[in-house]
């Protein structure tokens, strides 16, 4: 590499890069960098942070049992058809990945409101959904099922068409392939999807917001209290920001790990 | 006079090719080659049940599985089919002998103690007892064709389909794998059907051989009555790829 030429371009490459890198990790130093132990600790005893923990943590954890209960035979039947409606359902299923969350939170009062195409056939029966926990729960899975069921999908996908007609020669049934041939196969993908889809659902705000309201205890999660906390103590905002921040970190971390672990066992002969 | 073996006439088109084709084996096996495009692998489809036949009959061993006329189209499930395909398709999160317990388990309601003997006797007559506990990846390309074999027969189909049975072997193994598979096949005397576009593979393991061009069954016979009388460019040049 004794041409100059070479590596000032190798360098130019490698600056223009690092711009990016910067501008992309300045936020999250600033979050980490400017917040003392002493601030952390005032932060977390604001009092709406705890009622907000424990809101996202249950209805992140409902809407994620959801996901996968309902998104998992979806994604294998998606990942076997191939004929124009199969990929029609799919698109269908893709869309709320790409429509903004205020958007998806029109919607969703649009169809389930009291007023709503389907909501004003419940609201008779005394059922009401906008601004409870449940609309939460509704609102996250909106958001994050797309993610799950692509993840699902393409595991699903990817495993060798010849051993699920191998078992089916045997004479097993759907749901016994399904179960012990393309569960396990499939399980690492599953799993990280089922990760992403859940952080996802932890971030969500938009939807919530305009579907659900900002109610403390009720409806209020961690982004809300997050962006509730901004007009009354920064620390408090800071302090959940931070929260929100580790586990998300530790989260990346963990599908990083398991889909090298995946892609490790697939390359061994 | 009853068929004890796999007679079929298929017509049908998957994707750009139209398979035209009456095949008979006896018991043993039947070997069909012919170029790449030529309708082999939509053939073992359409008889699996992967694929289905537009018009046509399909029977084994006696059974009827596929009469279009009639209206007869049985699942794949209750074809009773072995079927060992070119990379063998073990489950690769399975060890050997849960390979062929999970097709023993499948087929019938067998009693748990029932299964294991048969599990252990399939295992030894295909001399991979000592596999038993091993998962499938490690295995040499020779032993994973002996678990294929296993889990295929454990469950006593009625005739035997062989897609590419030596292709992932290395040049080594495949001279060896071939003596036992040939050997093998003709003792079993289970109807079945190999494809092959290996020419030595074709010599070794076929009694009988059928030629397949585009979707076409173009000659058929012993491999002296293809080597004395090639019918078309591709078997004759088939034919001369043996001795090398």
């Amino acid at each position: 590499m004794a041409d100059p030429r070479l590596r000032t371009e190798q360098r130019a490459l490698a600056i223009s890069g690092g711009i990016l890198v910067f501008f992309l990790a300045a936020p999250l130093f600033a979050l980490i960098a400017t917040a003392t132990v002493a601030s952390l600790e005032a932060g977390l005893r604001e009092p709406l942070v705890w009622p907000a923990l424990r809101l996202s943590l249950l209805t992140t954890t409902s809407s994620l049992v959801l996901v996968v209960l309902f998104g998992t035979p979806l994604a294998w039947t998606l990942a076997r058809s191939r004929g124009r409606f199969a990929r029609a359902i799919e698109t269908i299923v893709q869309l709320p990945i790409v429509i903004p969350p205020a958007v998806a939170g029109v919607a969703m009062l649009l169809a389930f409101g009291r007023r709503g195409l389907f909501g004003s056939l419940l609201y008779p029966l005394g059922v009401s959904l906008p601004f409870t926990t449940a609309a939460v729960v509704m609102a996250e899975v909106f958001v994050s099922a797309p993610f799950f069921v692509q993840a699902a999908t393409s595991a699903f996908r990817r495993i060798d068409p010849n051993l699920i007609v191998v078992a089916r020669t045997f004479g097993a049934t759907p749901l016994r392939v399904f179960s012990r041939i393309a569960l396990p196969l499939a399980a690492p993908g599953l799993v990280a999807g089922a990760a992403l889809s859940w952080a996802r659902a932890l971030g969500e705000f938009g939807a919530t917001l305009m579907f659900a309201g900002n109610f403390e205890g009720r409806t209020q999660t961690l982004p809300l209290a997050i962006y509730t906390a901004l007009e009354i103590d920064l620390r408090a905002a800071q302090a959940l920001s931070v929260v929100l921040v580790v586990v998300a970190f530790g989260l990346l971390i963990f599908v990083r790990s398991v889909l090298r672990r995946w892609s490790e066992r697939e390359m061994t002969p | 006079m009853i068929a004890r073996g796999l007679t079929l006439r298929i017509e049908s088109r998957i994707g750009a090719l139209q398979i035209d084709v009456e095949l008979e084996t006896g018991p043993g096996p039947l070997v069909i080659i012919g170029p790449n495009g030529a309708g082999k692998t939509s053939l073992l489809s359409s008889i699996l049940g992967v694929s289905p036949v537009e018009r046509g009959r399909i029977e084994v061993a006696g059974a009827v599985l596929v009469d279009t006329a009639a209206g007869i189209d049985v699942p794949l499930e209750h074809r009773r089919l072995g079927y060992v395909p070119q990379d063998y398709a073990l489950f690769p999160h399975l060890t050997v002998r849960e390979n062929v317990e999970f097709a023993l388990a499948s087929s019938a309601a067998i009693e748990r103690q029932e299964r294991a003997q048969r599990v252990a006797a399939v295992l030894r007559d295909l001399a991979i007892s000592e596999l038993a506990e091993r998962r499938t990846r490690g295995l040499s390309g020779g032993e994973k064709q002996r678990v294929a074999l296993a889990r295929a027969l454990c469950v006593r189909p009625q005739a035997l389909l062989l897609d590419e049975p030596l292709a992932a072997l290395d040049v080594h193994a495949r001279r060896e794998v071939r003596e036992f598979l040939s050997r093998y096949l003709r003792e079993l005397g289970l109807p079945t059907l190999v494809v092959t576009h290996d020419a030595a593979d074709a010599q070794q393991l076929g009694s009988r051989i059928a030629v397949l061009e585009a979707g076409r069954i173009t000659q058929r016979g012993t491999w002296a009555d293809l080597a004395q009388n090639p019918g078309s460019k591709f078997v004759e040049e088939f034919i001369a790829t043996a001795g090398r």
